[in-house]
């Protein structure tokens, strides 16, 4: 039994090394060396942010040919091919983790791998999408800052460029919602009706309590995360409740007040039970998103083989000539 | 000869009467002016087109193609954001783009029929938009040197665009048609379907001599000779041949439409018009 001690004393070293690079604060890339566990957590965190863009198109494609107006119209559809675009980018970085997107697909559709859990909560109303891009983009912009400082090379840089275009819908999202708080009272009512039902569910986007949340302590060591769930939750809510009195909207919260001591806001308690029986698969619309995932799949199935097999005829007559 | 005053305003006013706008058959209503009505032919087509692109949103076979498929859809609505809007300015009733786009009924959309047709498969939609997109590049490039400058700066921005979509939908109808056996059924079935609707892209009526007036003067026969020529290479490319003793669809020019397009129009405008009024 002498090689698996050696392997298991060679290993520990190299964990050691490899945490005071992430200490020194130094960025690991796709050829270093990391500890397989570490490698394992990228993989199902930066597959799950790119499911998320993929799976976050559904809900705002929902609204694209009712958009009510041609500006609007463009922005939207602009706003989900950069979603498209983010999720190509992100399963791109996953790839240089030594996993290819097929298999991400692949868990996404068959369950084994999960997406942000406001993507199954239905759009209702035009105000969705003025209310998802300022809650929903400025939720993910919060995180994604922070992610941009993670010790992943590839997953960082990734953010970095993301958070760009994320702050772009964000500010699109406020002036729909800004238009919608001047506008006539059905306008106003459609907003408001819109704040209520995703602001609990954009909170729930940071993830279960810190003392609930069984990945965290591992990531923050190894700096693929930089903050807690509970504090980016506390900035968010301290930078949006602002936001929503400049426009005149009502975040619904009775509990919701400013404390002097700690100069945050106070809030009050998340229904996790909803949370965990959404990410359980049992929110308003996580059977409509994959089935739309899985419809898309199996009807583009012939578009690929027929892809495949035309560029390996080109390769053929490349090569015979 | 259809336009005989000796200005332009008044040879244009010759040709507006409903009753000689009649000569085709039945029509909508009319939009005044015929480079009013000659600029919302250009801009529906792009509007509907674009509005069909954008429902593979989300959808798409692959992701490459849910961005390429936007992307497209983007350019054409904001083409025929351009094109309603100088439609508009030059109706002079104080209607912009989104008040022509969402408080027109279908018997006053001036697209051709092809555009309006269900998006049907990936193939259907491909095959459709090459055979829109080679239509469009030949139109525009024809348009880009005009004698009416607000069209012609309009068709030179998008004429840049529509060449980036011939060469992505040319790919594709490539690929499928020389892809599979599967592939190429469909999209052989697809281009079967299409044919039948591409005669109207070249029909020339009496706008088209009114336009001439303000400077517009497309050879359509010219037009049509170098669509099939592109038409003919790809299909040629892809195995694909094209269908026999088609008789040619046509109507939308004069608002007269498939029953698809109500259904589009209803889903397209149902928050502007339960609003009116509104500001987004």
């Amino acid at each position: 039994m002498t090689q698996p001690t050696t392997v298991t004393a060679d290993e520990s070293a190299l964990v050691a090394a490899f945490e005071a690079r992430i200490a020194a604060g130094e960025s690991i890339e796709p050829k270093d060396w990391m500890p397989e566990r570490y490698r394992r957590q990228l993989i199902r965190m930066m597959s799950q942010h790119a499911h998320s863009e993929i799976v976050g198109m559904l809900p705002e494609g929902n609204w694209i040919t009712r958009a009510p107006s041609l500006r609007r119209k463009m922005s939207l559809i602009a706003k989900v091919q950069d979603e498209a675009g983010h999720g190509l980018y992100i399963y791109c970085g996953t790839e240089t983790l030594g996993v290819d997107r097929h298999e991400l697909v692949e868990q996404l559709l068959d369950g084994r791998a999960k997406y942000s859990s406001i993507f199954n909560y239905p759009t209702l109303s035009w105000a969705d999408m003025g209310v998802i891009g300022w809650f929903v983009d400025g939720a993910a912009i919060v995180n994604q800052t922070i992610l941009a400082k993670a010790s992943y090379g590839p997953y960082a840089r990734a953010m970095v460029r993301i958070c760009k275009e994320e702050n772009f819908h964000k500010r699109q999202g406020y002036e729909i919602c800004a238009t919608l708080a001047n506008g006539t009272p059905a306008q106003r009512e459609m907003l408001q009706d819109a704040v209520n039902r995703f602001w609990w569910p954009s909170l729930m986007m940071f993830g279960p309590s810190d003392t609930d949340s069984p990945n965290s302590a591992e990531l923050l060591k190894w700096r693929v995360k930089r903050k807690t769930n509970d504090e980016l939750r506390q900035r968010f809510i301290n930078l949006t409740v602002p936001q929503a009195a400049a426009i005149g909207v009502t975040l619904p919260d009775p509990d919701l007040k400013f404390n002097a001591e700690t100069n945050n806001w106070d809030f009050g308690e998340i229904d996790w039970d909803e949370f965990f029986q959404v990410i359980g698969g049992n929110g308003p619309c996580n059977r409509e998103r994959i089935a739309a995932r899985q419809q898309a799949q199996d009807e583009g199935e012939w578009v690929r083989a027929a892809a495949t097999a035309h560029a390996s005829k080109q390769h053929r007559t490349v090569q015979a000539a | 000869m259809m336009v005989q005053q000796t200005t332009p305003e008044a040879a244009v006013s010759g040709v507006t009467t409903a009753a000689e706008l009649n000569v085709a058959g039945t029509r909508g209503p009319s939009f005044g002016e015929p480079i009013v009505e000659y600029l919302l032919r250009l801009g529906d087509d792009r509007l509907i087109l674009g509005h069909r692109l954008s429902e593979w949103c989300g959808h798409g076979p692959i992701l490459e193609e849910d961005i390429a498929l936007a992307n497209i859809a983007l350019d054409l609505v904001g083409a025929s954001s351009m094109l309603l809007g100088l439609a508009g300015e030059l109706e002079g009733k104080d209607r912009d783009a989104d008040a022509l786009a969402f408080f027109r009924e279908g018997v006053q959309y001036r697209n051709a029929l092809i555009v309006e047709l269900p998006r049907g498969d990936f193939g259907f939609t491909i095959m459709r938009q090459f055979l829109f997109d080679a239509y469009s590049v030949v139109t525009l490039d024809a348009l880009a040197s005009c004698g009416h400058a607000g069209l012609a700066a309009i068709a030179a921005k998008s004429l840049k665009e529509d060449k980036y979509h011939l060469r992505h939908s040319s790919e594709w109808v490539v690929r499928l048609g020389d892809g599979t056996e599967e592939s190429h059924n469909r999209v052989q079935a697809s281009l079967n379907e299409l044919w039948r609707y591409t005669g109207e892209l070249f029909e020339r009526d009496t706008i088209d001599e009114a336009v001439a007036a303000v400077g517009i003067t497309l050879d359509r026969d010219a037009l049509h000779a170098k669509w099939e020529s592109i038409v003919n290479d790809v299909l040629q490319r892809a195995t694909l041949t094209i269908p026999e003793k088609t008789v040619m669809a046509s109507g939308g020019r004069r608002g007269r439409h498939t029953e698809h397009l109500g259904h589009l129009l209803s889903v397209m405008q149902s928050v502007a018009r339960a609003h009116p009024g509104a500001t987004w």
